[in-house]
């Protein structure tokens, strides 16, 4: 019983120290705030989201109409939208990414 | 060694209620460092709960009879491995099972992601709510390290536990129905989050696969398990447990197919957090089904108070599930629209529906005797026919779904392609209905269909890959750049010989019984069977007999030894003998019991069931297509690497 009572009690004071372990090894952080997707980043993650389905679906497309399962007339009457729209998202992400850029070194400049 | 039990389970409540309680205080209000020391409790809850399965393992395995769980479950008498298997025999072990198995997963998966804070922040306190229920049960309400005096012998194991593939069977299901929650505590925790966009699938999409692989494994171990042991000539009888673990192997079918729509269209948000949710609160329901005694079946082997509790939390979890889900529903709609009725997206819409609707008249059958019970006081059971007619009328359509998909392509497919894939599909299915309706095989239509709808799945499978190879320039190359298509389609072959399987042996079974004196004679479907007379048998913890079979038919001459075993302790158990025919992949299958006391005179039941091999082959084939859909793939890794990078975090997985 009381070897029982040692192991629990070395235990539970391994796991408090693991538990305790962040706030032991950073005890006055710059920054306590735990990461939040801003709005802009979050409009970013869904056009990578649309800009993989649109190459994804290019991909499939293509495939399936080299296995015969898309015919001619399907894979050209297909192929223009999914392109279109594939290069749109594209488009959009990369004006984002400029916008981003710009900002950043607008920001920069002001700082003295 | 019970104390220290005791104390590394209170250990293991207290680290998972601080990963619920602080892990949610962080996450409302922001706070890294506590997020981070919520999520550091998680992990160090699978160690502690680790300290106490082994001192459960060590008392069974030394049979300590101071132990109650451990008298209850063993006796002296019992071989090693049973005596160990005891861990998921009784009600306090399959709980602490499901609390290892859950932490440790929990501590997995968290760790994996643990660079996307925000999602991780609110997913630790849903594990954290499902791991406090589990460790609270098992320090307050159904502890497995109470003792009393030492008493000389324990009450054994049920004789049918006693059986090699009750090691794999219970765990197999743990692990699946377990697994099911990470999937949930992500999906939630992308609710809770705001976090609505794909992380959340990303993360799951392998634990997901690995949790249905391992209930679709565990069912057919069960199965098989019931067929060599149970003795009644079958595999699957509807039995409420069985049924348990089916229902949420449907749900996290539908969601594998559904949530491929919202990744490759962005489309069924709300329906894929739906399904998730469906799925993990079945697969409570199930352990509360085999754990509460709330039902007569073989699987209640533990009669208990913990129903009540159970009850609460499946209610709390479903309330949870319905009010997050309704609480995000504006950020889960999305714009995108079906194409057309005829597209492989529509096709995975009508096979969620399917699968639904299966799950749930499942679910209606296993509710309803319970509901009868509680409400009007009167039993009522749903029987075999019922069952039979739904996996007809949903099952059937689903079969041919799975041939018709893979051939129709994304967003919309014209009759003039259509007209071309399904031509070779069609031809094999027409020749082979035909041919099989000329041989008599039209005496089961179900059974007819069946076969007819296989070979249409089966050459549609065939010529997606004799396709895909000529388009991609090799057989392993094809697989190897689209593992889940191509792996979902060996799945998708296991289920093509799981059905012909279940067709040969059930609709095409031959069954005969009768009583013999030794020298007489029985037939069955070609085969003789002659009762020879009976010899005795004894083993390390039972006596029993055997009855000498002669068995000739069909160009094979063979013996069987069908029996019964007299356990010291647990009482009688029969002992069936099967003749597995390499060239038909069918069985013989024995079962005798002596027709009376002090007569050699035996009742004799002889099944011939064409094909219920495919069955056990079926699983084979399913693990490795399983596997294949599993393998991670590289370029893909990098893909969503990328674009969490971009986003914010890095894949994780």
């Amino acid at each position: 019983m009381g070897w029982a009572l040692g192991v629990a009690a070395v235990l539970a004071v391994a796991a408090v120290v693991f538990v305790a372990r962040p706030f032991l090894r950073d005890p006055a952080p710059a920054s306590d705030r735990l990461d939040e997707l801003a709005p802009e980043a979050r409009q970013r993650l869904a056009l990578a989201e649309e800009r993989d389905r649109a190459l994804a679906a290019l991909k499939e497309l293509e495939f399936d109409h080299r296995t015969g399962k898309v015919s001619d007339e399907d894979y050209r009457a297909q192929v223009g939208p999914l392109r279109r729209r594939a290069a749109e998202v594209l488009r959009a992400l990369e004006g984002g990414e400029q916008a981003r850029h710009e900002r950043v070194a607008d920001q920069e400049q002001r700082v003295p | 060694m019970a104390p220290l039990g005791r104390a590394a389970l209170l250990l293991a409540f207290g680290l998972v209620l601080y990963a619920l309680v602080a892990g949610s205080y962080a996450a409302w209000k922001r706070r890294r460092r506590l997020a981070v020391s919520a999520q550091n409790a998680l992990l160090a809850a699978f160690p502690a709960t680790l300290i106490a399965a082994i001192i459960l393992l060590v008392a069974l395995g030394r049979r300590d009879m101071t132990f109650v769980y451990v008298w209850q479950h063993t006796s002296h008498k019992l071989p090693l491995g049973y005596a160990l298997s005891a861990f998921w025999g009784g009600q306090e072990g399959s709980l602490m099972l499901w609390l290892l198995v859950l932490t440790g997963y929990a501590g997995l998966a968290v760790w994996l992601n643990r660079r996307s804070r925000e999602l991780v922040a609110w997913t630790v306190p849903v594990f954290g709510l499902v791991a406090v229920f589990f460790a609270f049960m098992l320090c307050f309400v159904s502890s497995p390290f109470n003792v009393q005096p030492g008493r000389p012998d324990g009450n054994g194991m049920d004789p049918s536990l006693q059986n090699p593939y009750m090691l794999a069977h219970p765990p197999m299901l743990y692990l699946g129905y377990v697994g099911l929650t990470v999937p949930f505590a992500f999906a939630m925790g992308a609710l809770l989050s705001g976090r609505t966009d794909e992380r959340w699938i990303v993360a799951t999409r392998r634990w997901t696969l690995a949790a249905w692989t391992f209930l679709g494994v565990g069912q057919l171990i069960g199965a098989h398990w019931a067929y060599v042991e149970i003795g009644w000539g079958g595999y699957y009888a509807w039995d409420p447990v069985e049924n348990a673990a089916l229902m949420p192997w449907l749900a996290a079918t539908a969601f594998l197919h559904s949530v491929m729509i919202q990744e490759k269209r962005g489309m069924l948000k709300v329906w894929n957090m739906i399904l998730v949710a469906l799925a993990f609160n079945l697969s409570l329901f199930g352990t509360f089904l085999t754990r509460s005694g709330v039902l007569n079946s073989i699987h209640s082997f533990a009669k208990s108070s913990i129903g009540g509790w159970f009850l609460a939390f499946l209610a709390l979890m479903i309330t949870l599930s319905i009010v997050l889900i309704r609480w995000r529903l504006p950020s889960l709609r999305t714009k995108t629209k079906l194409e057309s009725l005829v597209s492989r997206e529509a096709t995975f819409l009508y096979n969620n529906l399917l699968l639904v609707a299966l799950c749930l008249t499942i679910l209606w059958g296993v509710l309803y005797p319970i509901l009868s019970q509680a409400l009007r006081g009167n039993e009522r059971s749903v029987s075999g026919p019922y069952y039979d007619f739904f996996l007809h009328s949903f099952g059937l359509p689903l079969l041919l779904l799975m041939g018709l998909g893979p051939l129709v392509a994304w967003r919309r497919a014209s009759l003039r392609s259509l007209g071309k894939t399904f031509a070779i599909p069609f031809t094999v299915a027409v020749v082979t209905g035909v041919v099989l309706l000329g041989l008599g095989f039209g005496s089961s239509w179900p059974g007819l269909l069946t076969y007819t709808f296989s070979a249409f799945v089966a050459a549609s499978i065939v010529l997606e890959f004799v396709r895909g190879r000529a388009a991609a320039g090799g057989i392993f190359r094809l697989i190897a750049r689209n593992r889940r298509r191509y792996g979902g389609y060996i799945v998708h072959a296991a289920v093509v010989l799981l059905a012909i399987g279940v067709a040969g042996s059930s609709a095409y079974q031959t069954q005969r019984e009768q009583v013999l004196r030794p020298g007489q004679s029985i037939e069955a479907a070609g085969y003789r069977v002659t009762y020879t007379g009976l010899t005795g048998v004894k083993g390390p913890d039972y006596d029993g007999y055997r009855a000498l079979l002669a068995v000739s038919g069909h160009g094979e001459r063979f013996n069987l030894n069908p029996g019964v075993n007299n356990y010291f302790i647990e009482g009688p158990a029969n002992e069936a003998s099967i003749y597995h025919d390499p060239r038909s992949l069918g069985d013989v299958f024995t079962k005798a019991a002596l027709a009376g006391k002090h007569t050699t005179k035996i009742d004799l039941e002889v099944f011939v069931k064409p094909l219920v091999n495919l069955i056990w082959v079926a699983g084979f084939v399913f693990v490795a297509g399983a596997l294949i859909a599993m393998w991670p793939d590289a370029v893909e890794q990098r893909r969503l690497a990328a674009r969490y990078a971009a986003g914010a975090a890095p894949a994780g997985i």
